[in-house]
């Protein structure tokens, strides 16, 4: 079978410029990407037809030299797929764009949840271990240290309220897999869970 | 007989059109039309697995074109045992949403588009199970994907919007690979059609085999969430509503198992990836399972487990012997049916604790002793308690690795046996946590505000180790609401489920799916006879190549 070198290159170009988009984070850009790379393959597809011939109509063309019609129906039903998929990813994207603000892609929600857990209760434990070091605790140390604490735990909320009805763990690791039962919850308030956790 | 097989996709495609043109008007006659051409569809396919197991496999021509150009339809013993599971689930997953959609507020979950969507849902998948050539199954799959972007996606939360673009970019992904595959097979056969590439196939180049079964299996693997292909999945579904997801984990993965099945069997017999296939499904095993005992959260959890079990069926298709190919059929119906009913009773759980974290649940034995049945039964034949359905599937996938006895497939037993122990106890804690424990002090009541958008400090008596209140971790004390009031209140905008006694028709669907699930127990021998006939076909090749190319 002989194929064409241009149909080739050009699917090869396509797909390789809608592939980078795809990998990118804006839906918008992925939209693009995806109209693309469907055009490149489409391309591939067309390709699968060997050299080009006659138009594949029924009368007053020789049988042996029309082009393969099958490869063109199959490209345009991928290309009406692809106007569905298109359609659906820009209302995605606007929607995206009107809730967030952006049309971002966001990270998977159990990376965030850890990286943003470690971070606060690192921060956390760092304050505590400063207000204990301090000799004298003066009232307005309190109402300071009480701050900061409020400001940590208005960032696990902030997160929490973005993440419908995922909840956040208890924080105790040991608790969180094994479960706890109430006596726990009430011998726990003692011991520093925070920072074992 | 063979007029019946395009009707399981015709029937829904056509009361799609009926619903939408209804749809906001008459929303009882929109109900009344999914409930019976669903219950339509179910008895086509019980008709038709029936009758293809008597007189093999039946197939269509549309438009009378000959093979090559036109669009076949086949459906043999497995298409018919596939259509008649997942008309049966999707039919009780149905009645479940409309319990749901009954009690909570039809006008904020938009069962107008929820119809439509499902209708077409179930249309693609039962397209996938018959289509005969190549470019009918990615049109299937389409199908099947458009409707579950917007089943996803209901309503246009910012999480599900989040987690569905996640859902939409993976799937568009795979179907440009699948499109690709297509015109490469195209490419070198000169056709799409399955019966004519089993006939043609052979006598390709064996690079060019083995780069179009490659290509294929990795579509289908992602489809089917194949370990390393997996990560969409537990980060997609749980968003969605329970019955969505329920029928998402139950269908769409199996679709993909469906089509591994069929293309390892007719186009590529003779297990050359059996290795690589035995493999992955070791890891999907391993990895589903250490994923889902770290998780509390229900949802998540049970789409770890979800991940976790395709392994076994993966491990049937790499074994490619008769056994192992009656063992994976079996666990694929097992598995529809226990896994949406897993799901579901995941949805009742969140109705009456308010939430599926497990942490924060407890004492459900007592409080909801229906409900605690509910889940025992399908989490025990889930994993795999003797008497009980998963456990005949996983001794007919063990005694075929057995039977085979070389390295990989007694180190896949291995693997199969821990994972299964470890289901068991996952299944073990949520039963502990959920049900068998009092309920712990932040368990909210019967009938009150779950979450409320307030973010004071007040009334937190929770002092912390430093003795300030306020300072110390939350959630431990009761959310302050007013007592034992049922309100609806709203998080951001998105409505709030109280804890309000869940619906007779939710209950009953997950009671009807329980039962399908001890059904396949009661009817064991008889469903692994055929199981057995349907590999058996598979294996032959002839009965499928015949039907559809004429004797």
């Amino acid at each position: 079978m002989t194929m064409s070198l241009s149909l080739l290159a050009t699917a090869v170009v396509l797909c390789a410029v809608g592939g980078i988009l795809m990998l990118s984070r804006p839906l918008t850009r992925i939209l693009l990407g995806a109209v693309i790379a469907g055009n490149g393959i489409n391309l591939l597809v067309l390709s699968s037809t060997g050299s080009a011939g006659a138009a594949p109509l029924l009368y007053g063309v020789p049988l042996r030299r029309i082009t393969d019609p099958l490869p063109q129906a199959i490209a345009l039903t991928a290309i009406v797929i692809t106007l569905a998929t298109t359609a659906f990813l820009l209302a995605m994207a606007y929607r995206s764009y009107q809730l967030t603000g952006t049309d971002e892609v966001h990270d998977d929600l159990e990376d965030r949840r850890i990286f943003l857990r470690a971070e606060v209760l690192g921060e956390r434990a760092e304050l505590r271990e400063e207000y204990r070091a301090e000799p004298g605790r003066s009232r307005k140390d309190r109402a300071r240290y009480r701050q900061e604490h409020r400001r940590l735990r208005a960032r696990l909320r902030a997160d929490r309220a973005l993440q419908a009805r995922g909840r956040d763990a208890g924080g105790d690791l040991w608790h969180d897999v094994l479960g706890a039962d109430p006596e726990d919850y009430v011998n726990d308030k003692d011991d520093d869970r925070g920072a074992a956790g | 007989m063979n007029a019946l097989v395009p009707l399981p996709v015709l029937l829904p495609l056509c009361a799609t059109g009926l619903s939408l043109a209804f749809g906001t008007r008459l929303a009882r006659f929109q109900r009344f039309i999914s409930v019976a051409v669903l219950s339509a569809v179910l008895c086509l396919s019980v008709i038709l697995m029936i009758a293809v197991d008597r007189q093999g496999p039946l197939s269509v021509h549309l438009g009378d074109f000959a093979p090559p150009l036109g669009i076949t339809l086949v459906a043999d013993r497995l298409s018919g045992l596939m259509l008649t599971v997942s008309s049966a689930v999707t039919l009780s997953v149905l009645v479940y949403s409309l319990g749901q959609g009954m009690a909570d507020r039809d006008k904020e979950t938009p069962v107008a588009v929820f119809h439509p969507a499902y209708l077409i849902l179930v249309a693609g998948v039962s397209l996938t199970f018959i289509a005969g050539d190549l470019v009918n199954l990615y049109v299937g799959f389409e199908i099947m994907l458009v409707a579950s972007f917007v089943l996803l996606t209901l309503g246009g939360t910012g999480p599900r919007i989040r987690s569905g673009s996640t859902y939409v970019i993976i799937s568009l992904f795979s179907s440009m690979l699948f499109l690709t595959a297509i015109a490469m097979t195209y490419a070198a056969a000169g056709t799409a059609n399955f019966a004519q590439l089993a006939v043609r196939l052979p006598d390709l180049p064996l690079g060019v085999q083995t780069l179009v079964q490659a290509m294929l299996l990795t579509v289908f693997a992602i489809k089917a969430a194949v370990f390393p292909l997996a990560a969409w999945l537990p980060d997609s579904y749980p968003t969605a509503p329970a019955p969505v997801t329920a029928v998402f984990a139950g269908l769409l993965t199996k679709v993909g198992i469906y089509c591994m099945l069929r293309i390892e069997t007719l186009l590529f017999p003779g297990n050359r990836l059996g290795d690589l296939l035995m493999a992955v499904a070791l890891a999907s095993m391993i990895v589903g399972i250490l994923g889902a005992v770290a998780q509390t959260d229900l949802k998540r959890l049970f789409s770890f487990t979800l991940i976790s079990h395709i392994g076994y069926m993966v491990f049937g298709i790499g074994l490619a012997t008769r056994e192992a190919y009656g063992g994976a059929i079996f666990y694929v119906a097992h598995h529809i049916t226990v896994q949406t009913t897993l799901f579901l009773v995941a949805g009742l759980i969140e109705r009456r604790g308010g939430t599926n974290e497990l942490t924060r649940l407890g004492g459900l034995a007592r409080s909801a002793p229906l409900l605690a049945v509910l889940f025992f039964l399908p989490a025990m034949n889930f994993a795999g308690i003797p008497p009980l359905s998963g456990f005949i599937g996983k001794l007919g996938l063990m005694r075929a690795g057995v039977a085979d006895g070389s390295v990989w497939a007694w180190i896949l037993v291995a693997g199969a046996t821990v994972t299964s122990l470890l289901t068991l106890y996952v299944m073990a804690k949520i039963w502990n946590l959920a049900f068998w424990r009092t309920e712990p002090p932040g368990q909210t009541a019967y009938g009150t505000v779950l979450e409320t958008a307030d973010d004071s400090d007040s009334g937190d008596a929770d002092t912390g180790p430093d003795r300030i209140p306020g300072t110390g971790d939350e959630g431990v004390g009761p959310a302050p609401a007013p007592a034992g009031r049922p309100v609806a209140a709203t998080l951001q905008g998105q409505a709030v489920t109280t804890t309000i006694r869940p619906p007779a028709a939710m209950t009953a669907a997950t009671a009807g799916a329980v039962v399908l699930g001890l059904a396949f127990t009661l009817l064991a021998g008889p469903l692994t006879a055929y199981t057995d006939r349907a590999a058996a076909e598979l294996m032959e090749r002839r009965p499928y190549v015949e039907e559809v190319l004429g004797r």
